[in-house]
């Protein structure tokens, strides 16, 4: 099995992409796929370093997981209502594209 | 190892997706032609020899290979071919860990007649049948149509939905049996149960000498028949079988995602919905009918009743082809069901499926495991 | 050069490969969403490898199964098709995303020590029933905030796409 300097290389290297999915695109569907891979990159983190110090067996050996679990929860959660804003957004522009909904000056 | 693992995965392709799915094309023609009071079709014949019939998937799959394929105009090409192919493998691959047999040990060597029996068994299963989802949406999207996306849209709001519900409705089966694995299901319901055990777990009344020597099989059904009509509910919703099938609704929207498929693409979709056929039978057999047991008869009382004539190894060899038969005989008697039903009822609408999945199926499988969290409880003393 | 090593490798190839194709993927909304599952299925093949077997299966069933179709169904439901970005900023935004990207990398690279080699696991590690009994006993109030959670998203999203309250 590879080192966990590995592991953790592919987590930042998943993260970085996902930042650049969320800066240089404008769909916002697009924005919110890039923040979906910014999660999974922190959950492979979560269970690497949680495969190297599982903790002592009986209490807490799983912290790692849990934590992965309830992040998978909290993505859900933020798609479902990131997606309803996505559909309101559309309703009242007719287009997912950040641009058209940035009122700000420059 | 790995040549056990092949040997049982080729005796899976071979057995159930070439053998019996064309088989069941039949089926579906036959009965459906029977139930109508009809005859059905009988004409493809071999040199003036038509076998009521037998001879129709033959010619079908002839028909499907020599066919042009037709892509329609402005529709994406990489998906469009895809597409068939995610929804077929998902279908194939769920097969893997059925178990078609049980454990026989041959003179010292263990054999289990599953491909895989990994430790989260029947997780793998809904973890395939999520990713099918795709197969559908793709192609409903790809076609570049609009009976097309429509039969796309509505597969994948009725897939996603019914996952949940198909998940749910089996926890009550995860609580009684304490395992996921399927061989460990199958391996628990081999034995009998007395009709009136409950009364002495729950009430604490003992049952009379009269009542306690009537013993049903230990199958899943017995220990949870509203998980049973449940799970067999959404998993025929999940695989868009009838009633269920708006997405391919063949009255309204043409025939929904798999319009613009023609030849041999269409083909692999056509299978790939008999082959789940075979897979929603192998489950319910599974889970709920007792897998390849025999019923009454545990495999120790069978090998011990053979090898009072024969020595212990052929009797085990011959209670492997006596339960194989089984489990054969109930997905067949699955199928059956499956077919009635479709011919059956009508299709529901739309939002009856959507109802029927988040304002029925949902309450009453969580009622489920409360009810059954609550007899277990209660069974083992209310410790 | 042991079969996980090589299996990690490859899944890891795959899960950047079709990440990037996600990312730069500016025609086709629908492909980028099916990157995106390539990424997710990749990414659950490297948790069992790392002992992780309930923590890959709920990845593919909650992540690959439902997430993604829920984006591709709004992305069918709008009828979105392509976007482009406008010649001149795009040159821009895409410099200023790739060098904030360079400089996380090599940010969390250089806090890289040298780690222990894996310890053994006990058996059951990562196993349905070990993370079962850690939910509902260790960590059974986070469960119950987190099912607080889904319930005020399930009503805030139902809000959101209505199309009138009355």
């Amino acid at each position: 099995m590879v080192p966990l300097e590995h592991v953790i290389g592919l987590s930042a290297l998943l993260f970085g992409i996902g930042v650049i999915g969320v800066v240089t695109r404008r769909n916002l569907i697009v924005i919110l796929m890039s923040i979906e891979l910014m999660l999974n990159a922190a959950n492979l983190a979560f269970v690497g370093f949680n495969r190297l110090w599982p903790g002592a067996p009986g209490e807490n050996a799983l912290d790692g997981q849990v934590f992965v679990l309830m992040v998978i929860s909290v993505a859900a959660a933020e798609v479902a209502v990131g997606l309803g804003i996505v559909i309101a957004m559309f309703r009242n522009r007719d287009s997912v594209d950040i641009d058209d909904v940035s009122l700000l000056k420059w | 190892m790995p040549v056990e693992v092949i040997v049982k995965s080729l005796f899976i392709l071979l057995v159930v997706v070439a053998g019996l799915a064309p088989v069941i094309t039949w089926i579906e023609r036959k009965q459906s032609a029977v139930m109508q009071d009809r005859i059905g079709a009988n004409r493809a014949d071999v040199a003036g020899l038509t076998v009521i019939g037998l001879l129709h998937p033959l010619a079908d799959v002839i028909k499907l290979l020599t066919k042009e394929d037709v892509v329609p105009y402005g529709a994406n090409r990489i998906m469009h071919l895809i597409a068939p192919v995610i929804a077929a493998v998902p279908a194939v691959v769920a097969y893997t860990v059925i178990p078609y047999g049980g454990v026989y040990t041959f003179g010292g060597e263990t054999i289990s007649l599953v491909a895989a029996n990994p430790d989260w068994g029947l997780l793998y299963v809904f973890a395939i049948g999520s990713i099918a989802t795709y197969g559908t949406v793709m192609a409903g999207w790809s076609s570049n149509n609009n009976w097309s996306l429509l039969g796309g849209l509505r597969a994948s709001a009725q897939m996603i939905s019914y996952e949940v519900t198909m998940g749910l409705s089996v926890v009550g089966i995860f609580m009684v049996f304490q395992t996921l694995q399927l061989q460990e299901m199958a391996l628990a319901q081999d034995t009998t149960l007395r009709l009136f055990g409950f009364l002495e777990r729950l009430f604490g009344v003992p049952v009379p000498a009269l009542l306690g020597w009537i013993r049903i099989p230990a199958w899943g059904v017995f220990y949870q028949p509203l998980g049973f009509l449940m799970f067999l509910a959404t998993i025929m919703a999940e695989n868009k079988r009838p009633p269920f099938d708006t997405p391919e609704g063949e009255s309204e929207i043409i025939a929904g995602y798999h319009l613009e498929y023609s030849g041999m693409r269409f083909g692999l979709f056509f299978m790939s919905e008999f082959i789940e056929v075979v897979v929603i039978a192998g489950l319910v057999t599974t889970l709920f009918l007792g897998g390849w047991s025999v019923p009454w008869l545990s495999q120790a009382t069978i090998i011990g009743a053979i090898s009072k004539l024969f020595n212990v190894e052929f009797a085990t060899g011959i209670c492997a082809i006596v339960h194989f038969l089984c489990f054969m005989l109930k997905v067949v008697v699955m199928i059956w069901l499956q077919m009635a039903l479709r011919w059956t009822l009508p299709r529901f609408r739309y939002d009856q499926v959507m109802d029927l999945c988040w304002k029925i199926i949902l309450p009453l499988s969580i009622a489920n495991i409360l009810v059954t969290g609550l007899v277990i409880l209660l069974a083992r003393g209310g410790a | 050069m042991t079969v996980p090593a090589i299996l990690f490798y490859v899944f890891g190839a795959l899960a950047v490969l079709s990440a990037l194709g996600m990312v730069l993927n500016v025609r086709n909304t629908v492909a980028a969403a099916m990157s995106l599952v390539v990424t997710m299925v990749s990414l659950a093949g490297i948790f069992v490898l790392l002992e992780a077997h309930l923590v890959a299966v709920i990845q593919v069933m909650v992540y690959g199964g439902a997430i993604v179709v829920l984006f591709l169904f709004v992305v069918m439901l709008l009828n979105l098709r392509s976007d482009d970005f406008a010649p001149g900023r795009a040159r821009l935004q895409k410099l200023a995303g790739a060098l904030l990207a360079i400089w996380l990398l090599a940010r969390v690279s250089k806090g890289f020590v040298s780690f222990p080699p894996w310890p053994p696991l006990p058996p059951g590690f990562g196993g349905y029933r070990q993370l079962g009994v850690a939910l509902y006993t260790d960590y059974v109030l986070l469960v119950e905030v987190v099912s607080l959670l889904l319930t005020a998203a399930i009503v805030g999203a139902l809000i959101l796409a209505k199309r009138r309250i009355d």
